[in-house]
């Protein structure tokens, strides 16, 4: 699948679901089925500081495609962590690069991703292209 | 008690909407107040009827503005006590009032290897003016430790005085744990060493009887925005004692009295402090605020939010299953909690979509999460326009965020 088609799939899954308890319940479940880190992978390099919440994103070069792991001291933040990883992970960088999010504002979750909300979400979508970036270049080379 | 609380519900239009279509429910106080028409219809007048620069027009407008300028400003100093109205000076809210101090203060009596204390439970805004200080001129930062239960260790501040110490300055009630210090014995021991104190009060003069004379500080600071009044617009109360031999903060207009290129001589006060056309309009708007707060009653509002607050502690710890952070005694105004296992982030977003406006997160004051070893709490702040069922309202909005984490 496509990252469109994963994020179509992803926006028909909440389409379903028409109240917001049930929204968040879902996204509490995604959030504790996501594997997270243990304390030692909680590094402070590996850390992307939000005001409110933490996230911690590490990332990795296989086979051309990169692959991901996140985690999040709020579970709500781990939910959305997961759904990115969904989209993103197993992608080349130019897949990753030329990708348009547009999951998040579908699902109605936009107001996660507003830089006041500083959760650090956006940084974690900034740092996830950012790897993208620097593993093409490196790929390049 | 005989307080009109459905009047006073009625002078704040933004209480009345839906959020996410629900009631608002706010209690998030601490951050901002909302303001009551009187205050908004104070600065319409100004806009609408009299706008213009003060003290210098020699028009009738710049007169009538300079005259309900000045009036705000003794307004302000007999509610919170001022011996004169030229020790009030009007900043843009507590930071700047607190960094005038620190620079103002600092550069005019601090040497290298002086001491500035502190408190554990400082709001950034009462810690980084005086780090800055300490990158500028060498003085040393003593804290004072925060107990268990979120009160001062008053037997450690005694034993931080030294023979350096030149100024202290702590907030009047912690914006995360509610208590409320004993400032008038940290202002007694510090004067026992002729040592200056700095009262932050931006969490206390909206809760609060606040008399600046009886408590005999040196430096009282308030911001408008949390006292129901208009955003940009603080206080800083000093004795005309410091405040005259201090050193200006800012040069500019107003604030001097002859200009040349050798030399320029300096206002007397406030104006000394006041450089720039100063936010005329938002110090009316304070002062409406004042006067609506001093109408219904300092004491009245105290006891109603008291009574509040007794109401939602009790309703919350019934909960279970939740940890407060700051039970001293003596305390009030709002409630730092956590509900075990659950993110404050977490927390604060369901609530939201249930109409119900918390804070959530460290408030500004890192270094008390630091001590508390927390990434932040959820913190309930209560204003004069909140009810009990408002309460009720949250403490169900917790039971439902707790079904939704299973």
């Amino acid at each position: 699948m496509t990252i469109q088609e994963v994020q179509q799939e992803i926006v028909d899954e909440f389409g379903m679901l028409t109240d917001w308890m049930d929204k968040y319940s879902l996204l509490i479940e995604l959030g504790n089925d996501l594997d997270g880190f243990d304390e030692a992978q909680r590094t402070d390099q590996n850390l992307i500081e939000g005001c409110q919440s933490k996230v911690w994103l590490h990332a990795w070069l296989n086979n051309g495609q990169i692959q991901f792991m996140a985690d999040s001291d709020a579970i709500i933040v781990k939910g959305i962590v997961a759904l990115l990883i969904r989209v993103l992970n197993n992608r080349t960088p130019d897949e990753i690069l030329q990708s348009e999010l547009f999951f998040v504002d579908k699902i109605g979750l936009k107001e996660h991703l507003s830089p006041t909300r500083s959760n650090g979400l956006v940084s974690m979508i900034k740092q996830m292209r950012l790897f993208a970036l620097a593993y093409k270049a490196k790929m390049e080379k | 008690m005989n307080y009109p609380i459905e009047a006073i519900r009625n002078d704040f239009p933004i209480l009345t909407q839906q959020v996410h279509g629900k009631p608002l429910v706010y209690f998030d106080n601490g951050a901002t107040t909302h303001k009551p028409r009187q205050v908004v219809e104070a600065m319409e007048e100004v806009a609408f009827r009299y706008n213009s620069n003060i003290h210098r027009g020699v028009h009738t407008l710049s007169n009538l503005c300079t005259e309900a300028f000045e009036n705000a400003r003794q307004t302000v100093a007999s509610f919170i006590g001022a011996h004169n109205s030229h020790e009030v000076i009007f900043t843009r809210g507590t930071t700047e009032s607190i960094n005038l101090v620190a620079y103002s203060f600092g550069e005019t009596f601090l040497q290298s290897g002086d001491e500035v204390i502190i408190s554990g439970m400082e709001h950034h805004s009462n810690i980084v003016p005086w780090q800055l200080l300490q990158k500028r001129k060498g003085v040393v930062l003593k804290v004072i430790p925060v107990l268990d239960n979120g009160q001062l260790d008053m037997e450690v501040f005694r034993s931080l005085i030294s023979r350096r110490t030149r100024l202290v300055s702590v907030t009047h009630v912690s914006n995360v744990l509610g208590t409320i210090n004993p400032i008038e014995e940290i202002i007694e021991i510090a004067h026992q060493h002729n040592i200056a104190v700095l009262i932050d009060g931006a969490q206390a003069v909206q809760h609060l009887a606040v008399d600046v004379k009886k408590l005999d500080c040196d430096f009282y600071a308030l911001s408008g925005h949390k006292l129901y009044g208009p955003t940009g617009i603080g206080v800083l109360y000093g004795k005309e004692k410091w405040l005259n031999q201090m050193v200006p903060y800012q040069g500019g207009g107003e604030m001097i009295q002859t200009v040349t290129f050798e030399e320029t001589t300096f206002n007397e006060l406030p104006y000394k402090f006041e450089a720039g056309t100063p936010d005329f309009t938002g110090a009316i708007g304070l002062a409406a605020a004042v006067k609506y707060l001093q109408n219904i009653g300092l004491q009245k509002i105290h006891a109603y939010e008291d009574e509040l607050f007794n109401y939602a502690f009790e309703k919350l710890q019934a909960l279970g299953n939740i940890t407060f952070y700051g039970t001293a005694h003596i305390r009030g105004s709002l409630i730092s909690f956590l509900l075990n296992g659950i993110h404050p982030f977490d927390a604060g977003t369901l609530l939201d979509k249930m109409g119900i406006a918390v804070r959530t997160g460290h408030h500004c004051a890192q270094p008390l999460m630091e001590r508390f070893k927390i990434p932040g709490t959820i913190r309930a702040s209560f204003g004069l326009y909140n009810t009990t069922s408002e309460v009720d309202a949250l403490v169900n909005g917790l039971v439902k965020v707790r079904q939704l984490f299973g």
